[in-house]
């Protein structure tokens, strides 16, 4: 891409989150600039869980575990061996990815509900593992410590607010250009026609089997990503935070957003992540502000906030319909 | 040798070696053995042989239910045979998906309409070259040139069999936001866009007015010069008269009748079985 007026003049609100985005972390305390990084990690598990559910319209209700693998693998790796975090980071998503591969294969044919209820299930066994201490290397319900900073090495240690802020930005900066070339690719059609009718995708050449696990891996590979990034940040994982209520919160973020849409999983995740700030008094009611505005928007927006251009694809549209399997 | 109406050779106690040798002759680019299909207790399809000529267009007829659909289903894969053989260009495809059945060769359409409803137009027939692309996941992430430059040849492609079908000036609209007619057409780019040898298309004329009908007739005639067959299962006898070389007749899953369209038309077991049928649908 050439960066000449006409591209700037065009994408004018895209420079402007990015210019707002770089600059605002000098303007802000300490605390503030750590909620701008949650709702960066938010971001990217959103844009994962998107490629899953957005684009191949797969209810994956336990994305959370992809990203528990990659955040104890990068726990475990560091503490017992002292692997530095940055080559951590492609080892967490290949762990994650090849997890995915690993359980996504037998059950990629399950359709709609009941692929939901197996990635329940998948996501809960993860947690659960995590907590039995297998091997005494998971460290049980207490998790894992003393992870160290993400170090570029010599004196580039990533260990302020404000460092690791641009690590996680840069990173969901980096993974969005990646996915906007793949939605225009092949490989991007191939999803959406998939979500749009397996038969027919079938049977115009795609390999809808290949092409939802790929979906998988991919979307597993960047929530281990993010479950690196995570672990060295907190310098402690546990398996509290990888429960089935954050894979919903995850699930939000998608359907608020709008699903394919990248700009709407950034709304989303902006939603879910400050929105609890911004209204404090009302933390409590948290989850019921957001069953409250998912009926909303499924009434009146039910394409998304922020849908994807060429239509909105509604969630209902995702539901098996019956006979749908007549051709 | 004897040879029936088309200057074909019929194949009557033959080896399977020597069929294989008539075929050749004949030019059979698709040919069902015995095919069968049950569902449950219902037999939809029942030993049934259908055989389609290269370069001309077959078309298979019969009443309501005989089990055409059916067939269909199984020569793309999206059915497993219960018995008998389905031979492509002399390969036996069974047990092959219908993504690699496309690859192969044979591209369809769907008697209810299955277009990809939230993508354009353009990306409808644009999909449809898939199984002829290659670039992967790691370049296409990447956007390199060769994937850059396939990416045009796609959309080149597209854009030919867009204005082959007249939908051109349609190419940034939703498939779902098109007239029935022009969704019809646009399925048939899609198939055609992976250049397939063998066109089947599932009553393409259903749904569409006398005009229509008419200007699909020429436009599938015109599509032969391509060096293109084309099977089409039909309810509108105009249109399988007016364009048929070789007609085959199915009733409750068996063949009936097959031959020259106007033979065919004049047979008594054929309109025994559709005048049959109608009876029953008037009383
Ligand atoms: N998936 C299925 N499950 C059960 N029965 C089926 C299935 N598909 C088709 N059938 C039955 O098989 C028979 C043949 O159906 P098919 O759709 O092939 O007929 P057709 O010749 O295409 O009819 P039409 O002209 O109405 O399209 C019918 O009795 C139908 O009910
Ligand atoms: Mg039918």
């Amino acid at each position: 891409m050439k960066l000449n007026e006409n591209t700037i003049l065009k994408n004018w609100p895209i420079f402007l989150v990015i210019a707002l985005l770089a600059v605002s972390p000098f303007m802000m305390n300490n605390y503030w600039i750590d909620v701008f990084f949650f709702f960066g990690i938010y971001a990217l598990l959103g844009l994962s869980l998107n490629i899953v559910l957005g684009e191949v319209g797969l209810f994956d209700l336990g994305h959370m575990g992809f990203m528990a693998i990659g955040a104890y693998t990068t726990a475990i790796l560091n503490t017992h061996f002292g692997i530095p975090i940055i080559f951590l980071m492609p080892v967490s998503a290949l762990a994650a990815a090849g997890f995915a591969w690993l359980v996504c294969s037998p059950i990629i044919h399950l359709r709609g509900d009941y692929l939901c209820i197996v990635t329940i299930g998948m996501g809960e066994i993860v947690r659960l593992t995590l907590i039995n201490n297998p091997f005494g290397i998971t460290g049980g319900p207490n998790g894992v410590f003393g992870i160290d900073f993400l170090s570029f090495g010599g004196p580039l240690v990533i260990d302020t607010s404000i460092e690791s802020y641009f690590v996680i930005w840069i990173i969901v900066g980096l993974s969005i250009l990646g996915l906007i070339n793949l939605q225009r690719s092949r490989i991007g059609r191939a999803w959406n026609c998939i979500r749009e009718d397996e038969i027919a995708a079938e049977s115009t050449g795609i390999d809808v089997r290949y092409y939802k696990l790929l979906a998988f891996v991919l979307g597993a590979g960047l929530a281990g990503v993010a479950g690196n990034i995570y672990a060295s940040k907190l310098m402690i994982v546990s398996p509290e935070s990888f429960t089935f209520m954050e894979s919903c919160m995850l699930f939000c973020i998608v359907l608020i957003g709008g699903m394919g849409s990248i700009p709407g999983v950034l709304i989303g995740s902006a939603a879910i992540s400050l929105f609890p700030e911004v209204f404090r008094t009302f933390a409590q009611y948290r989850m019921l502000i957001f069953g409250v505005a998912m009926v909303v928007m499924m009434i009146f927006r039910p394409g998304g906030i922020w849908p994807r251009k060429r239509g909105a694809i509604e969630f209902k549209s995702l539901l098996p319909k019956a006979g749908e399997d007549n051709v | 040798m004897s040879k029936d109406s088309n200057g074909h050779i019929e194949i009557i106690n033959k080896t399977e070696n020597e069929i294989k040798e008539i075929n050749k002759l004949n030019q059979v680019v698709l040919q069902t053995i015995k095919l069968t299909k049950k569902f449950g207790g219902l037999i939809a399809v029942n030993n049934f042989d259908l055989k389609v000529y290269k370069g001309e267009i077959s078309s298979l007829i019969g009443p309501n239910g005989a089990g055409k659909t059916t067939v269909f289903n199984v020569v793309t894969g999206i059915y497993q045979a219960d018995g008998g053989k389905v031979i492509f260009k002399g390969e036996d495809l069974a047990g092959k998906k219908p993504h690699q059945i496309i690859e192969k060769g044979i591209a369809r359409t769907f008697q209810n309409i299955r277009l990809f409803n939230n993508m354009t137009c353009l990306e409808n027939v644009m999909a449809g070259q898939h199984c002829r692309s290659r670039e992967g996941v790691r370049s296409s992430i990447f956007r390199t040139s060769s994937q850059r430059k396939e990416e045009s040849e796609i959309r080149e492609i597209a854009k030919r069999r867009l204005q082959q079908v007249g939908l051109w000036k349609y190419r940034d609209e939703l498939a779902k936001n098109i007239a029935y007619g022009n969704q019809r057409l646009l399925e048939i780019a899609r198939a055609l866009a992976s250049n397939p040898d063998l066109l089947i298309l599932d009553e393409p004329s259903s749904g569409l007015n006398d005009k229509e009908s008419e200007d699909l007739v020429k436009f599938l005639k015109d599509l032969l010069k391509e060096n293109l067959t084309i099977l089409l299962i039909e309810h509108d006898m105009n249109v399988v008269m007016g364009i048929s070389d070789w007609v085959t007749v199915m009733d409750e899953g068996k063949k009936i009748a097959e031959g020259k369209p106007e033979e065919v038309y004049h047979n008594p077991i054929v309109i025994e079985a559709y005048l049959g049928k109608e009876e029953e649908e008037e009383s």
